[in-house]
Parts: structure tokens; C-alpha cells; sequence
């Protein structure tokens, strides 16, 4: 846009109205998708946040104030499904992070052998369905399921365990399983974060001694940081929003002990009488909380960079 | 010698880890081929009841309805949603300015409303609309995401400029130069995006739970998860059920999966 003012005013007037034009045109490119997030994101969200003020069944609905809101904390279920998706975000996503950010150093060694074959093993579970792996991992800690079979004949069991009634081994249950099927999905994310590192530096931190633990918290997880944060964020929103696990693997129970919010929200929509007004109050919760969290990795996350 | 330890330690660990990913589906190929009996006892060897399984899932459930269902339902979201979405990150980039920059970062708070949030009133208005069970209603809530917006918008930015005014003065307009030379170039971007969109489309439970309420509007994953509502459970045909739904996923991920490595990587620079 400089050079501009050198020539002619004929010139100039041209350009500024094909630099128009091309704004113009930006607006069109970008206007479908942005008017499509404006309609299923924004205005239904809104909408959402009135619902929350109503309450009644069905269509009949009258403005309740605050009753949702203050109703949710008396909600023994509600609050157990809280308690039950922290537990699984406080315990399983570091778990599963840390798991994949060890992983994805390993397979970024250049002198590893057979890398191709152990990264494709370990994505693999990401390629199948949630429903499906909740289903397999029901299957196989089942009465008569693989896991009992291979404890009875070993001599550990003498009957079969039921791993899915039992509050503690069940929540254990939807740990392992969420950590089987996201572990490789993050790793991808950091084996990409890492081929931005140079190999050099950590030529150089082998030649000045660094010890392979000392290299994994002086150089990749410093250099990792931003991919780390994204990762972050990405499971504890994913982990808020649990449901297809919750619903597949223990249904909820035993006795609601595994329950998710979100699993309990659909109940509350589609499942009993439809309660919409106490659903979406509920479900601006999970709103609050996600934007609440990310708020606070991001300022751990800008902290660090002091 | 301490060298050589970690590094058998690293191949052991490896090798666990992955076994440990492994091992579930193959357990679900092997308990697909065989008869529940069998499963429930223990059996690890593949078996020959494939097809008596499969045809015991085809009387019990409307498996081909579901499959159809549920391969326009990705397919037409994936095309649609790559068409606009690329579209937009493409103008975003291309033609930014300060109006455009802020529109972008207002899309990217969506990124946080989670789905159960927009469900109910979504619901609402598609039942309004009368959208319920019908394959629009299937793909409008996700056609636009700002995850693919920003990925695209993140590979336009390694897109020359020099082409673009090359292609101008040669008479291309804005359109044509997009489908004609960035289409193109930015391969690995579409088949990363592909993957993901067509995955997650495939993958989806909660919506069509919500919308498709009609028997012969339901999707695979909605099938996998009738079949396990039964008092007595038939491992053999619920297996081959789990393997139809992961099958189609598992093979774009293979054949997509070199691109999809390096689109991600153009997206986390």
C-alpha cells in the first residue's frame, strides 16, 4: 500500500476500489460459515440462558427466576454427577496427558526403530467410535466377560466379579477406557509440536550430559507449552461434556454413581418428563465451567512463560 | 551400558503400551467370528461364525437402513462442511483486516459452548422446522466449526501471495483462484479435515439420539448401542455390530492417515 502515493490519482482510485472489492469478497467467502456458527452456537446459547429462568413441563412455560439454579445444589443427583466428572477430569486427564507427552518424546527419537508402526498402533483406538469402545470395554469387564474368564482360570476369582455394579471398580473402568481411547489422540498433537523443536537442541543437552529425564522437563515440556495448553483444553472441555461413555459403558449406575452431567441433562430433557427450563440451567453450568477453566489454564499456562 | 538399558527399557514400554492398543480391537474382530459361547469362555482364536453372527444382527436390526443412514449423513456434512469452512479460512486469511480479525476471535468463543448447551433450543427449532429425522437436521448443527475454520485459516497463511497476484493479472477471479490453485495446494489440509469432520460425523451419538426418532432415520452407533439394551447379550452379533461401525473409520484413517499427520502439523505451527 506504500508505494501508492507514487503514482497517479487514477491509479490510486483504481486500487482503492479493487482493495474494496476484495473486502467485499472476504465478507462473502467467510459470511456462510460464520452465519452458520451465528445460528447454532450463539442464538441457540441465548436461548438456552432464558430457557434456564423458566420452569413448567412441556410447552407451558412461566419465568421462575432464580429456581433452577438454586434447585440444581439441592439435586443429589446433580451434584453426584458434578463430584463424578471432576473426578474423571482431575484424575484422567493428567494421567492421559502425561502418558501421551511420554510417548510422543519416545517416537520423536531418531534413531527409534519400527516409530511408523508403534505410532499407528497407539492413534489406532481413535479411529473407532465412542459408542464402540464403550460397548468393547462393557464386553470385556462383563460377568461372564473376558477379563472375569481370564481371573477365574488363573485361580484369582472363584466367580465372576461384577466389575460395572460396583461404584469404585466401575469409575476405574471408564478411566482405563478413556485413557485407551484419547492417549494416542494427544500424543499426535505433541509428536507435531515436537517436530517444530530442532534436533540440535537435544544433540547439544546429550553432549552437555543431560540425563534423558532432565532433557523431558528442561526442554520438552518447556518447548511443548503452547501444544500442551491446547491439549489441555481440549480434555477438559471434552471431559465436561462426557456422555457417550457414561450412557454406554456403566449406563450411569451403579445407582448413578457414574453418572455424567451431561448424561443426566439428556435424561432431564428426553428421557423423563421433559424438564427443559432445569436442563438448560444446568447445562449453562457446564458453560460457566468450561470458559471458567479454560480462563485459568490460559493464565497458568502465560504464567509459566515469565 | 546405562544407554543400552533405557533403550530396551523405551522398546519394552513401547510394546505394552502398545498391545494395550491394540488388544481390544482385536479381541472385537476375534469375538465377531465366533458364537457368544465361545466369547464368554475365554476364546482367542478366530472363529468361523462370521456370517451367522452377521445374519443374526440383520434380523435383529435394520443394519443395512442404519449404515446408509449413517454413510450419507457423514459423507454430505464432510463435503458441505469442508466447502464453507474452507471458504471462510480462506477469506479470513487471505482478505484480513481489523473487522475480519475480530469477527474471527468472536467464532472462536464458540469453540467453549458446549453441545449440551445449544441441544435443547436446538431441538426446538429443528422440531419447529420441521427438520427432525431428515439429514439436514443431521448435518446443520456442526456444518460450521470454528476448529475447522481455524485450521484452514492457519494453512492459508502458508499460502503465497505471489500466486495469488499472478493469478490475477492472468484474469482469474477471487472464486477461481480459490478451487483452481488453493484447493489444490492445500491437499493434506482437506484430507485432515476430512478425516476429522467425516469421524466425528460418523461418531456422533448424542445428536441424532436427540433428533432421529424414527426407527429408519437411525445411525450405527445408535444400532451398537440398542443392541446392548437386551436382558441376555448375543457377544458374537454384538461384535460384528461394533466392527461395522469402526470399520469405515478405521479404513479413511488408513488411507488418509500421511496427509492427516502433516495437515495437523501445518495446524499446531
Amino acid at each position: 500500500m506504500d508505494k501508492v502515493e507514487n503514482v497517479t490519482g487514477e491509479k490510486k482510485r483504481r486500487k482503492m476500489s479493487m482493495s474494496k472489492r476484495h473486502n467485499l469478497t472476504g465478507w462473502i467467502f467467510l459470511a456462510p460459515a460464520t452465519i452458520m456458527i451465528a445460528i447454532m452456537s450463539f442464538v441457540p446459547m441465548v436461548q438456552a440462558l432464558l430457557l434456564s429462568f423458566k420452569k413448567g413441563v412441556g410447552a407451558k412455560l412461566e419465568w421462575a427466576g432464580l429456581f433452577n439454579y438454586t434447585r440444581m445444589f439441592q439435586d443429589a443427583v446433580f451434584m453426584q454427577s458434578l463430584k463424578n466428572t471432576f473426578l474423571y477430569l482431575i484424575i484422567q486427564v493428567p494421567i492421559m496427558l502425561i502418558l501421551a507427552l511420554i510417548l510422543a518424546s519416545i517416537l520423536n527419537k531418531k534413531d527409534l526403530k519400527f516409530k511408523g508402526l508403534f505410532r499407528t498402533m497407539i492413534f489406532l483406538p481413535c479411529a473407532t467410535s465412542l459408542v464402540s469402545y464403550a460397548t468393547i470395554f462393557r464386553s470385556l469387564f462383563a460377568v461372564d466377560g473376558l477379563v472375569n474368564t481370564v481371573l477365574i482360570k488363573l485361580g484369582i476369582l472363584n466367580t465372576g466379579y461384577s466389575f460395572l455394579t460396583q461404584p469404585t471398580s466401575a469409575r476405574i473402568i471408564i478411566i482405563i477406557a478413556l485413557v485407551w481411547r484419547w492417549t494416542g489422540y494427544n500424543m499426535v498433537f505433541y509428536l507435531s509440536g515436537l517436530q517444530n523443536i530442532e534436533y540440535s537442541v537435544y544433540e547439544a543437552a546429550k553432549i552437555d550430559g543431560a540425563s534423558p529425564i532432565q532433557t523431558f522437563f528442561k526442554i520438552t515440556v518447556p518447548l511443548l507449552k503452547p501444544t500442551i495448553l491446547l491439549t489441555a483444553i481440549m480434555s477438559t472441555n471434552g471431559t465436561l461434556q462426557l456422555f457417550d461413555e457414561s450412557v454406554n459403558l456403566t449406563g450411569g449406575g451403579p445407582a448413578n454413581t457414574t453418572i455424567t452431567m451431561s448424561h443426566y441433562i439428556y435424561n432431564m430433557s428426553f428421557k423423563y418428563v421433559p424438564n427443559f427450563g432445569y436442563a438448560a440451567a444446568m447445562s449453562f453450568l457446564i458453560f460457566v465451567l468450561v470458559a471458567v477453566l479454560a480462563f485459568f489454564q490460559m493464565k497458568v499456562g502465560d504464567k509459566r512463560d515469565e | 551400558m546405562t544407554n543400552k538399558v533405557t533403550n530396551a527399557l523405551q522398546y519394552i514400554f513401547l510394546t505394552i503400551v502398545s498391545l494395550f492398543s491394540v488388544f481390544p480391537l482385536v479381541w472385537m474382530v476375534i469375538a465377531a467370528t465366533n458364537t457368544s459361547v465361545d466369547v464368554t469362555r475365554g476364546r482367542m482364536i478366530p472363529g468361523t461364525h462370521f456370517l451367522e453372527n452377521l445374519k443374526n444382527l440383520i434380523a435383529a436390526q435394520d443394519l443395512w437402513g442404519c449404515m446408509w443412514n449413517s454413510f450419507k449423513y457423514a459423507l454430505m456434512l464432510t463435503i458441505l462442511s469442508l466447502l464453507i469452512c474452507s471458504l471462510a479460512g480462506y477469506g479470513f486469511e487471505i482478505y484480513h483486516d481489523k473487522a475480519k480479525d475480530f469477527t474471527m476471535s468472536v467464532i472462536l468463543l464458540a469453540m467453549m459452548v458446549p453441545f449440551v448447551a445449544t441441544m435443547i433450543p436446538l431441538f426446538q427449532m429443528f422440531s419447529k422446522a420441521g427438520l427432525l429425522n431428515t439429514t439436514a437436521g443431521f448435518i446443520l448443527p456442526t456444518i460450521s466449526t470454528p476448529f475447522m475454520i481455524m485450521l484452514f485459516r492457519q494453512s492459508a497463511r502458508s499460502f503465497p501471495h505471489d500466486i495469488i497476484e499472478a493469478a490475477r493479472i492472468d484474469g482469474l477471479n477471487e472464486l477461481q483462484i480459490f478451487f483452481r490453485m488453493f484447493v489444490p495446494t492445500m491437499r493434506s489440509t482437506y484430507a485432515a479435515a476430512m478425516t476429522i469432520t467425516f469421524m466425528n460425523a460418523w461418531n456422533n451419538y448424542l445428536w441424532p439420539k436427540v433428533i432421529m426418532t424414527n426407527d429408519s432415520s437411525k445411525t450405527m452407533p445408535m444400532l451398537v448401542a440398542n443392541l446392548k439394551e437386551g436382558y441376555v447379550t448375543d457377544y458374537g452379533m454384538l461384535m460384528v455390530a461394533v466392527l461395522l461401525c469402526t470399520l469405515p473409520t478405521v479404513i479413511i484413517f488408513f488411507l488418509l492417515q500421511k496427509s492427516f499427520a502433516e495437515g495437523i502439523t501445518g495446524a499446531v505451527k
